[in-house]
C-alpha cells in the first residue's frame, strides 16, 4: 500500500483530531463496571406478558407492602408508578384504539416497571454512607435503610428513577426492588418470577438469560417458541407459542453499562419508558473519574492545602510585621 | 303390565298437559325472566307475551348443514322456555330436519310452501357450517347441496340466525386442513341480516333470546363486529368469571389435580381461554341446575369454543391473550402525571417574593443613583473651586 | 486596637420584628414537617426529589457563603491587603450561609435521625460526591467559625487565646481556601451523574470548575451588595473606591466563567438548544443575560465607581449564578423515568426558605450591632 505524502498528512490528522475527540470524553472517566459471573437477572419479555399483574400481588405480599390506590373510592390496588409502596408496577403503552398487542399504532403493550439493578449503579455510586449496595456476586443492588440518611440523592441520580421516598411519613425510608433479596437467600426466586403465568417475567443468571434472548432474537416471528417458566432451566412446564416481531435489541445489554434486568419488546423501548439514545457507559463512571482524578489518595488537596498554607502564612507574616511595626511607632 | 303402561301413560298426559297447557301466569313469568336475561326492562317481558301469544305466528325455516345437531340437543333442554312453548305457541317452526313431524318429500314440499307462501317474512335459522369446496357436495339433502339450500331459502328470509360456531364462522369442520371447505353463513350470505350465535354447542337462552327479541321488536338485538348480540356476547369470560379473583392474585393451577387446582384457583395456566373468549357463560351457566355448571365450574379451563381462531384452532394448553383491560385491570400508562406543579397560590407567592425583591432592588438602585449624581457634582464643584 | 468596631444601636427595631414573625411562621411549618413529614409540607416527590430547601438554601446559600472564600482568595493568596476590610463581613456572610445551609440540610434530610453515619468510618464511601460535599461542608462551617470567632475574643476581650489563634490562624485561612474549592466544585460534580435527565444547555463535564468560578463570583458580588445594603440600612457612608476595585474583580471573573461556559457549549455543540423556544431555552437566555448586563456595565471604567452601576451589577450577578443552579438542578432537570414529573415549590415551601433568609438577616444584623464585624467608619 503507497500512501502519498498529502493523504498521510490527512490521515494522520485525522488520527489526532479522533483522539483528541475521545481523550476529551474520556478524559476523567473510569472504567465502567463488568457484570460478574454468577450475576442473576431478569428477562422481561413484554410480548409474552398478558398484564394479569399478578407479579404485582406477589411482590406486595413477598415484601410486606400496603395497598395503594389512587382512585377516588379506594378499591383495588392502583399505583400509578412505583413508589414507597410499591415496588414493582405494570404499565400500559396505549395508542389510537390499542386493539392489538404489541403494535405501535391503535395497538397497545405492557411495561414492567421496577429496579433494573444495574451493573454500575448510580444509586450505589452516589451514596454517601454505604446505604445502597451492590452484592460483588448476585450482583443485587439492595437498599440498608438502617444506615440511610435520607438525602435522596439515588432517587435524584437513578436514570430509570427507580428509588422511591416515603414522603407522607414523618419517618420515611428509601423504598426499591431488591430483587426479593430474602427470598434468593432462602433457595427461592423472585415473587413476580415466580407467579408469571407466562415467563414473560424469566429469573435465570445473566448469562443464560442474555443466551435466552439472542435465541429469541434469531427465532423467526411467527414460528412456534417454547419459553421457559419461573426460573431459566428450572424443570417447570415451559409454555408454548408464536414468537413475536421482536425489536432488533435486548435492552439492558449496553445501555448506560448494562442492567441485569433486561427488557425484549415488539415496539421501540422508548415508548415503554425507557430512556434511549443514552451512552454504554454508566453515568458513575463519569461523576466517580472526576472525583478519583480530583481526590485520589487526596494527594492533590493535600499538595494545595501545603501551597496555601505556606503563601497565607508568607502573607499574614508580613501583614502582621508591618502591623507591628505601626504599632511600634505609634507607641 | 298394564298397570305399568297406565302410569306412564298418565305420567306422559301430565307431562304433555304442562308442555301445552302453560298457565298464564306462568308464562308471563318466562317472558320477563327472557326481558331479564337480556337486561330489557321488565315492561318488555309483556310485550314479549304478547308478541309470543300472537295467534300469527311467525314462520321459522331452520335448516342444517355440517352438524352434530348438538345445538338442537341444547335446545331440546331449554326449560324457559321449553322448546316446545316456542315452537307451538310463539313462531311457526316450518322445517327443521330433527324436528319436523312429516318426512322426505312431504318435509321439503312443506318448507317450499311455507317459502313461497311467506317469502320476505320467515326467519332463517341455520345450524352447521356449508361446505363450499368441489361445489359443496360434501353436504346433501333432498340431492340438493347446503350451498344451494342456503341461498334459496336465505332469498326470501326476513332474517338469517346462524345457530352454532358451525353455522357462525366453520366451527369444528373449519379446523385444520379443512377437508370440505368448511365456511359460517355470513360468508355466503351477504345481503341479509344475519345474527351469529356462536358456541358449541351455545348457550340454548342466548338463542331463545335473540329469537322473542325478534318477534316482539320485529328488529334484531344489538350486534358487535362480529353480529354477535351484544347482551349475550359482549363480554370476556374472563371478566364473569368466578375465578377471577384468583388470577388478579396470583393463584394459578400448575397441573390438573394439583393443590391450587382442587382449590379452585385461576385455570390460565392450563391454558384457559377464558381471557380471549367472548361469551356469558360464567353468568347465566348452563343447563339450569345452578352454580358451577359450566366448564370452567367444574374445573375445565374455557376451550374457547365461541371464538373464532381460539376454538378448534389454538392448543388446549397453550396460553390464551388476554383480550381486555377493564376494571379493576385499570393499568397506569407509560407517563402519568406526578407530582404538583405550580398552583395559583404559590405562584402567586413566588411571583409576590419575585416582585418584592425587584421593587427593592430598583428603590435601592434609585437612591443609589440620586447619590451618585450629589457626589459627581460635589466632585464637579471640589474641581472647579480651587481654578 | 482592632481597626472593627460594632456599630451598636437597637436590635429590636421594625425591620427585626418583621423578619422574626417570618422566621417563626417558618418554625411552626417546620414543625408540621417534622411531625407530618416532608410530604405534606412540601411539593416534592420521586422525579424532584430535591426542591428549593436544597437547590436555594444550600446549593445558592452557599454560593453566597462564598463571599469568606472570595475575599480570602483575594486578601490571603493575592496578598491584596487594601481588600482586609471585607474579610470579616465576608467571613460572617459565609458563616451564615454556610451554617444554615447546615440547617436546611437538616430539615431536608428524610432520616436526619441517621445524619452521624456520615461520619461512620466503616458507612464512609468515597465514591460519593455528596460524602465529599458534606465532610467538607461540616469542616468549613467549623473553619469558618474560626476564623471568625476574632470578632468573639475582641469582644469579649480575651487577648490570649486570639494572640494563639493569629499564630495558627493561618492553617486555618488555608484549609478555609481550601475547603470550598472542594466542595463548591462538587456541588457540581454532583449533577453530573444525572446524565441525560439534566438539558444539555446545562450537563457537561465542566461542571465543577463551572460551579466553581460562578460561586467565586458570586462572593465577589456579595460583598459589594452586602455593604451597600450595610451602608444604606444602618446610615454608614459608602465604601465606594474599595468597592468599585472588587466589582472589577468580578468583572474579570465573571469573564472567564463565561469564557468557558460559552466555550463549552459550542465545543459540546447544544447551543442549537439555546433556540427551541422551550422553557430551557427561555431560562437559559434569562441566566446569560444576567451574566451578560453586569459585564456590559461594568466594562466602562467610569461606570465601576457609581454605587448604582457596582450595585446592580452585583445583584444581577447573584441573581444570575443563583439561577445558574436553579436551572441545573430543578428547571433544566427533567426527570424521564417512571412518567411525567412536575414540580413547583408549594408555598409552605417557600415560606420555609423565606424564614430562613429572615433568620440570615436577624443574625447579621444583631452581629454587625454587637460583635466587630463592620470596618472603622471613615471619619466623616
Amino acid at each position: 500500500m503507497t500512501v502519498n505524502r498529502r493523504q498521510f498528512l490527512k490521515m494522520a490528522a485525522t488520527g489526532v483530531g479522533a483522539s483528541l475527540c475521545t481523550t476529551q470524553a474520556q478524559a476523567l472517566q473510569r472504567e465502567t463496571l463488568k457484570v460478574s459471573p454468577d450475576a442473576v437477572g431478569m428477562l422481561y419479555d413484554s410480548t409474552l406478558c398478558i398484564g394479569c399483574k399478578a407479579c404485582m400481588v406477589a411482590c406486595k405480599n413477598a415484601n410486606g407492602m400496603p395497598v395503594e390506590s389512587t382512585d377516588v373510592n379506594p378499591m383495588w390496588d392502583t399505583p400509578l408508578e412505583t413508589s414507597g409502596e410499591t415496588l414493582n408496577v405494570i404499565k400500559l403503552y396505549k395508542n389510537g384504539t390499542g386493539e392489538h398487542k404489541d403494535q405501535l399504532d391503535d395497538g397497545f403493550a405492557f411495561m414492567k416497571r421496577h429496579c433494573l439493578h444495574c451493573v454500575d449503579p448510580s444509586c450505589v455510586s452516589v451514596c454517601p454512607v454505604s446505604a445502597m449496595t451492590k452484592d460483588a456476586v448476585t450482583g443485587i443492588v439492595e437498599h440498608h435503610k438502617d444506615r440511610c440518611i435520607g438525602c435522596r440523592y439515588c432517587v435524584y441520580s437513578c436514570p430509570f428513577g427507580i428509588p422511591k421516598y416515603e414522603y407522607d411519613k414523618a419517618f420515611g425510608q428509601i423504598q426499591k426492588c431488591q430483587f426479593c433479596a430474602h427470598l434468593q437467600a432462602k433457595g427461592e426466586i423472585p415473587a413476580c418470577c415466580d407467579v408469571c403465568p407466562t415467563g414473560a417475567t424469566l429469573f435465570g443468571r445473566v448469562d443464560d438469560l442474555k443466551k435466552e434472548s439472542e435465541r429469541r432474537l434469531q427465532a423467526k416471528p411467527g414460528d412456534r417458541y417454547v419459553f421457559p417458566r419461573g426460573k431459566f432451566g428450572s424443570d417447570r412446564p415451559p409454555h408454548e407459542a408464536a414468537i413475536a416481531q421482536y425489536q432488533e435489541h435486548v435492552y439492558g445489554l449496553k445501555e448506560l453499562g448494562g442492567t441485569q434486568i433486561m427488557y425484549m419488546s415488539a415496539i421501540p423501548f422508548d415508548k415503554l419508558g425507557l430512556p434511549v439514545n443514552v451512552p454504554d457507559y454508566s453515568y458513575p463512571s463519569q461523576a466517580e473519574g472526576i472525583q478519583h482524578t480530583l481526590y485520589k489518595w487526596m494527594l492533590a488537596p493535600a499538595i494545595l492545602l501545603g501551597g496555601l498554607s505556606y503563601v497565607v502564612h508568607r502573607n499574614t507574616q508580613k501583614k502582621d510585621d508591618e502591623k507591628n511595626a505601626s504599632e511600634r511607632r505609634e507607641s | 303390565m298394564s298397570d305399568y303402561f297406565d302410569e306412564v301413560l298418565t305420567d306422559l298426559d301430565e307431562y304433555i298437559d304442562n308442555l301445552g297447557g302453560v298457565s298464564r301466569r306462568e308464562f308471563m313469568k318466562f317472558c320477563t325472566g327472557v326481558a331479564a336475561t337480556m337486561g330489557l326492562a321488565s315492561t318488555a317481558g309483556l310485550k314479549m307475551a304478547e308478541a309470543a301469544s300472537n295467534p300469527q305466528r311467525p314462520p321459522v325455516i331452520w335448516l342444517s348443514a355440517q352438524e352434530c345437531t348438538g345445538c338442537t340437543e341444547s335446545l331440546l333442554r331449554a326449560s324457559h322456555p321449553t322448546l316446545d312453548q316456542l315452537i307451538l305457541n310463539a313462531i311457526s317452526l316450518d322445517y327443521h330436519e330433527t324436528l319436523c313431524a312429516g318426512a322426505g318429500h312431504q318435509a321439503e314440499a312443506h318448507r317450499l310452501l311455507s317459502m313461497k307462501q311467506n317469502f320476505g317474512k320467515y326467519v332463517l335459522v341455520v345450524d352447521g357450517s356449508i361446505p363450499t369446496k368441489d361445489g359443496g357436495i360434501y353436504c346433501k339433502v333432498a340431492n340438493k347441496t347446503s350451498l344451494q339450500h342456503l341461498t334459496e331459502a336465505a332469498a326470501g328470509a326476513a332474517a338469517i340466525i346462524a345457530i352454532g360456531s358451525c353455522a357462525s364462522w366453520g366451527g369444528v369442520p373449519s379446523t385444520g386442513p379443512n377437508p370440505t371447505g368448511a365456511v359460517g353463513v355470513s360468508e355466503i350470505i351477504k345481503d341479509k341480516p344475519i345474527v351469529n350465535i356462536p358456541g358449541c354447542p351455545p348457550n340454548p337462552y342466548n338463542f331463545l333470546s335473540t329469537v322473542l327479541y325478534f318477534l316482539t321488536f320485529g328488529s334484531l338485538p344489538e350486534l358487535d363486529s362480529k353480529s354477535r348480540p351484544k347482551f349475550a356476547y359482549n363480554r370476556l369470560i374472563h371478566e364473569n368469571c368466578e375465578r377471577r379473583p384468583h388470577f388478579d392474585a396470583g393463584r394459578f393451577a400448575i397441573q390438573f389435580g394439583d393443590e391450587g387446582h382442587r382449590q379452585g384457583w385461576c385455570l390460565y395456566k392450563l391454558g384457559c381461554k377464558g381471557p380471549e373468549t367472548y361469551a356469558n357463560c360464567p353468568a347465566i351457566l348452563f343447563g339450569d341446575v345452578g352454580s358451577g355448571s359450566w366448564p370452567v365450574g367444574t374445573g375445565h379451563p374455557c376451550f374457547g369454543c365461541t371464538e373464532q381462531g381460539v376454538g378448534f384452532t389454538k392448543g388446549i394448553h397453550e396460553l390464551s391473550d388476554v383480550r381486555t383491560q377493564t376494571p379493576p385491570d385499570q393499568y397506569p400508562g407509560i407517563n402519568e402525571n406526578i407530582g404538583t406543579g405550580a398552583t395559583t397560590a404559590a405562584a402567586a407567592v413566588a411571583a409576590g417574593l419575585g416582585g418584592i425583591a425587584l421593587g427593592a432592588g430598583a428603590v435601592i438602585a434609585s437612591r443609589l443613583g440620586k447619590e451618585d449624581d450629589k457626589n459627581a457634582a460635589e466632585e464637579r464643584k471640589e474641581q472647579e473651586s480651587p481654578s | 486596637m482592632s481597626a472593627h468596631q460594632p456599630v451598636g444601636g437597637k436590635i429590636i427595631t421594625r425591620p427585626f420584628m418583621v423578619l422574626s414573625v417570618l422566621f417563626m411562621i417558618a418554625a411552626a411549618i417546620l414543625l408540621a414537617r417534622f411531625v407530618l413529614g416532608l410530604g405534606p409540607v412540601t411539593n416534592l416527590n420521586d422525579g424532584y426529589p430535591w426542591g428549593i430547601w436544597i437547590v436555594i438554601d444550600v446549593m445558592i446559600g452557599t454560593a453566597f457563603g462564598c463571599a469568606g472564600y472570595s475575599v480570602a482568595l483575594l486578601v490571603y493568596l493575592l496578598n491584596k491587603g487594601e481588600y482586609h476590610p471585607l474579610v470579616r463581613p465576608a467571613m460572617m456572610a459565609g458563616l451564615f450561609g454556610y451554617g444554615l445551609a447546615g440547617m436546611a440540610v437538616m430539615i431536608d434530610l428524610g432520616r436526619y435521625w441517621n445524619f452521624w453515619t456520615l461520619l461512620w468510618p466503616g458507612y464512609m464511601q468515597f465514591n460519593s460526591v455528596m460524602l465529599e460535599v458534606a465532610l467538607c461542608v461540616m469542616a468549613y462551617i467549623v473553619v469558618l467559625a474560626i476564623e471568625f470567632s476574632p470578632a468573639f475574643l475582641e469582644k469579649f476581650g480575651l487577648k490570649d487565646i486570639h494572640k494563639k489563634l493569629n499564630k495558627v490562624l493561618f492553617f486555618f485561612i488555608a484549609v478555609g481556601i481550601l475547603l470550598p474549592t472542594m466542595h463548591q466544585s462538587s456541588l457540581g460534580t454532583l449533577a453530573v451523574v444525572a446524565g441525560h435527565q439534566i438539558s444539555a444547555l446545562w450537563q457537561t463535564q465542566l461542571l465543577p470548575p463551572l460551579f466553581l468560578i460562578s460561586a467565586v463570583l458570586m462572593g465577589y458580588a456579595l460583598v459589594p451588595f452586602e455593604s451597600i445594603l450595610a451602608s444604606m440600612g444602618l446610615k454608614r457612608p459608602m465604601e465606594t473606591p474599595l468597592l468599585a476595585k472588587i466589582s472589577y474583580v468580578a468583572l474579570i471573573v465573571t469573564l472567564i466563567y463565561l469564557a468557558i461556559r460559552v466555550g463549552d457549549l459550542l465545543w459540546r455543540g447544544a447551543l442549537g438548544l439555546a433556540f427551541t423556544g422551550s422553557l430551557d431555552a427561555l431560562m437559559f437566555w434569562i441566566e446569560m443575560a444576567l451574566f451578560i448586563v453586569p459585564v456590559v456595565l461594568l466594562m466602562k471604567p467610569a461606570n465601576r465607581i457609581k454605587a448604582r452601576t457596582i450595585f446592580i451589577s452585583a445583584a444581577s450577578l447573584l441573581v444570575a449564578g443563583s439561577l445558574y443552579r436553579l436551572n441545573i438542578y430543578i428547571i433544566g432537570y427533567h426527570p424521564t423515568a417512571g412518567g411525567s414529573w412536575s414540580y413547583f415549590p408549594s408555598v409552605t415551601e417557600m415560606l420555609v426558605t423565606l424564614g430562613i433568609f429572615s433568620l440570615e438577616v436577624i443574625l447579621y444584623l444583631i452581629f454587625v450591632k454587637r460583635l466587630p464585624v463592620l470596618h472603622h467608619a471613615p471619619t466623616a
